[in-house]
């Protein structure tokens, strides 16, 4: 009887665990520059992290509803103060150890520790200040914010557990897919959890395939060449143009996910520091000159020409992709030089010539910045440029290299106008207070006030702290829908559009469900599988 | 050998005084966009097709080989007259003189020059038309592109100083600036000639690498540089081979001035 039972639960054992489900391939940039879970900032450890973390709570990609994972249940306390965690039984860390209450306080406690000098950790102080975490029961954990926190479910989203346990936080993990192997500049091999707690459909254990392989490539045309012969099997963030090329080719295996939470937009400088002549300054300063340039620059030519028509006109910084706070009142500026020029002439301006010049006689002329290499953002400069010339205004387009225009946006303020792009993470506006309140150390057109400098940035100074602090979600929208349509209307950032989020997916991959939501291919890797064999390695 | 030098030459003659006439021959203004038009291939309307914002491909070659060609050579002339200047001094002078120049010249010549280059012209200030981001461009090279013409020219004035000539004419009472100019400058042209006609080419690559990294001739003025950043795309150029035109004429000027530069040496 006791072979016959061990007999048994070996055919059990192999039956759940010896599935053939092949080897995922895609590429990352570069090396993962940690594998701690908790100090994971760039995006190839964040990869990692996401790939082989368990956490909580998860954001569904693609409903952008909350689900559960390791918590059963959670439950907002306390005025959005506490957050109580019902942890899900019978759960194991890959290493077979089991998983428990101490083990989401020990996450918590070394996650907020000043020395460990976590990311996370630091949305989380900004979130809600001080953070601490307790047991409650065999099951139950509470975490404790010292201000209230709207919307803080979310924050869990990326906080994978690691066990209490002395070990490397690789060693012992939560997710789909443990850390295995990492050649540097060559490979990050991950294998799977054969502990993971998820099963599918009809009891079988996930995920499905037995193992993925991070590919270190930066080169972006090897990857399309090396997806093309097979073998890769996904691409993220493809260029418009090898999207266009590879969907002639083989339209089956490209996906436009739509809109992405990215904008490229353009802001003046309006520092009181700033090293150039007053006259400037009162231009930059004024929310009719701000609103002709956003309606002299043409963001259709913009689309079509920079993006191959894979973007949309942006007429705020929330794209359409972000479902909750996107303000579906607003629409992108008009592109209409006759508008434009009429709000020039209200504000004094007039037109000479080709050229157009204040009330002092000044020629309006000033120069943009962006970033070298960027190939869309060097065309939109050139379109920004032809467009501005057509109302008399002349732009010096410079790009720069990226530490020297860092330097200069942050620090030394030595620019007049920049345009860049931002590339987000985060659903939630919280993620942004250090962006739109006016002491923030991101308020691109005038980081750090001491006070609010004009009646509109106090205005929405005072709407980011109601929504930051607000537990009723629809005050909260209310309130970022006002902050868009400020911004809408005062133009201190000059949002141009949302690209696409464009991606290839081998038609041997199955559910996969690409997501204009960072990780856009990969969010729901435990159901997905792969129909035949992996493509063969040459190598 | 002269058969190729010859046709170098012409070839030379031929790419400056077209591009030198851009003005008249280019069908269109190279910065105007067509905006309906872009990246369509070559046709009457626009015999080498358009780029991605419609702009003429043609016309923004004839544009840029005119820059390049203009902008290179002053380059070049400029920073051999800093090695001649350098050199000469260090040469004649010797002592400290020849010492703090020898550091100078090592220093310069370990330096990796892209990156001096990008560093300097972050340092560049911003609102500067296009044309004064080109001339700045080149300047930029020039003053950190002297240093191996004046190692060569050192050493060559460090050896002549001693020449039978040079020792009568000191006897004879000439001044050291005398000397200088009138009795070594001359007897160093070939060697000024052979630095001037090298750094040419090397500036034209040198202003390729910077357009290739987005640095280079400030949009929208074209110079080959900028043009070749095109290239950058690869499966593109399957599908549009017309593209490869500025590629393949910066090829055809510098083999030229390669056999015209070895042409000189040969007769000289």
């Amino acid at each position: 009887m006791g072979i016959a039972r061990t007999a048994f639960l070996l055919a059990g054992a192999m039956g759940a665990y010896a599935q053939s489900g092949g080897e995922l391939r895609f590429c990352v940039r570069a090396d993962p520059k940690t594998l701690d879970p908790l100090l994971a900032e760039e995006e190839v450890s964040e990869t990692i992290r996401y790939l082989t973390g368990g956490v909580l709570i998860r954001l569904n990609r693609q409903t952008q509803r909350l689900e559960p994972e390791l918590a059963a249940s959670w439950k907002v306390a306390n005025n959005a103060r506490q957050i109580d965690f019902e942890l899900r039984r019978n759960v194991h860390f890959s290493d077979g150890a089991p998983f428990g209450p101490a083990d989401v306080v020990a996450t918590i406690r070394r996650m907020m520790s000043p020395g460990l000098q976590s990311g996370i950790a630091d949305s989380f102080r900004s979130a809600g200040g001080e953070v601490t975490a307790r047991a409650n029961g065999a099951n139950g954990v509470s975490v404790f914010f010292s201000t209230p926190v709207a919307g803080l479910e979310l924050l869990f989203d990326q906080v994978a557990i690691s066990p209490a346990r002395p070990a490397p936080p690789e060693s012992a993990v939560l997710g789909p897919f443990q850390f295995a192997e990492h050649k540097s500049g060559q490979y990050v091999l991950l294998k799977r959890n054969l502990n993971y707690w998820k099963t599918g459909a009809g009891g079988k254990r996930l995920p499905n395939l037995d193992s993925i392989r991070l590919d270190i490539q930066a080169n972006r045309e090897i990857e399309l060449l090396r997806y093309r012969r097979g073998e890769l099997h996904l691409v993220d963030k493809m260029e418009p143009e090898a999207f266009e090329r590879l969907s002639k080719e083989a339209p089956a295996s490209v996906r436009n996910a739509g809109p992405s939470l990215d904008a490229e937009f353009l802001w003046f400088n309006q520092s009181p520091d700033a090293e150039f002549p007053a006259y400037k300054k009162r231009w930059f300063q004024s929310g009719l000159f701000r609103r002709a340039v956003s309606a002299a620059i043409n963001r259709d030519d913009v689309i079509r020409l920079a993006y191959r028509g894979y973007a949309h006109g942006a007429a705020g910084p929330v794209s359409a992709a972000n479902k909750l706070w996107f303000n579906a009142r607003l629409s992108p500026p008009r592109f209409d030089p006759q508008v434009a020029l009429k709000l020039l002439q209200q504000d004094g301006f007039r037109l000479e010539g080709n050229s157009l010049r204040d009330r002092e006689g000044n020629a309006v002329e000033w120069s943009l910045i962006t970033n070298a290499g960027s190939k869309p953002r060097a065309q939109i400069g050139t379109i920004v440029q032809e467009d501005l010339r057509k109302i008399g205004i002349r732009v010096n387009f410079l790009p720069l290299e990226f530490q020297s225009l860092i330097e200069r946006i942050t620090r030394t303020q030595q620019y007049e106008a920049c345009l860049l792009g931002l590339t987000n993470l985060d659903i939630d506006p919280n993620s942004q207070m250090n962006v739109w309140m006016s002491s923030g150390t991101h308020h691109a057109w005038n980081p750090g006030e001491s006070k609010p400098a004009t009646a509109w940035e106090a205005q929405i100074d005072q709407l980011m702290e109601l929504q930051h602090t607000s537990v009723d979600q629809a005050a909260r929208k209310r309130a970022f829908d006002r902050i868009q349509e400020i911004v809408s209307e005062e133009q201190p950032i000059i949002y141009l559009v949302h690209p696409d989020v464009l991606v290839a997916v081998s038609p041997s991959v199955r559910d996969a469900l690409p997501s204009p939501l960072p990780p856009h291919l990969y969010w729901n890797i435990e159901n997905v599988s792969l129909a035949a064999p992996a493509p063969g390695r040459k190598d | 050998m002269k058969l190729l030098r010859k046709l170098a030459v012409g070839f030379l003659v031929l790419v400056a005084g077209l591009s030198l006439a851009a003005g008249f021959v280019a069908p269109y203004d190279y910065a105007r966009q067509f905006r309906d038009h872009s990246n369509a291939p070559p046709s009457h309307a626009f015999p080498l097709g358009t780029d991605d914002l419609g702009r003429d491909r043609l016309s923004r070659l004839l544009a840029g080989s005119r820059i390049s060609l203009l902008c290179a050579p002053a380059a070049a002339m400029a920073a051999t007259a800093i090695a001649a200047a350098i050199g000469m001094a260090a040469g004649y002078f010797g002592g400290w003189l020849d010492e703090t120049a020898t550091v100078l010249t090592d220093l310069f010549l370990s330096l990796p020059w892209l990156f001096v280059l990008l560093t300097l012209r972050a340092l560049l200030p911003l609102n500067i038309t296009p044309w004064a981001s080109t001339a700045a461009t080149f300047l930029l090279l020039a003053a950190v592109g002297w240093a191996s013409g004046a190692r060569v020219v050192r050493a060559s004035v460090a050896e002549m100083r001693f020449a039978g000539s040079i020792l009568h004419a000191r006897a004879c009472g000439c001044s050291g600036a005398r000397l200088l100019c009138f009795h070594l400058l001359p007897n160093l042209r070939p060697v000024l000639s052979a630095q001037f006609w090298i750094l040419v080419p090397v500036f034209l690559l040198t202003e390729a690498n910077l357009g290739l990294l987005g640095l280079g001739i400030a949009e929208p003025v074209p110079s080959l540089g900028n043009l070749l950043a095109d290239l950058q795309n690869y499966q593109r150029i399957r599908e549009a081979p017309w593209m490869l035109t500025p590629a393949l004429l910066l090829f055809l000027i510098v083999a030229s001035l390669h056999f015209v530069v070895s042409g000189r040496d040969t007769w000289e």
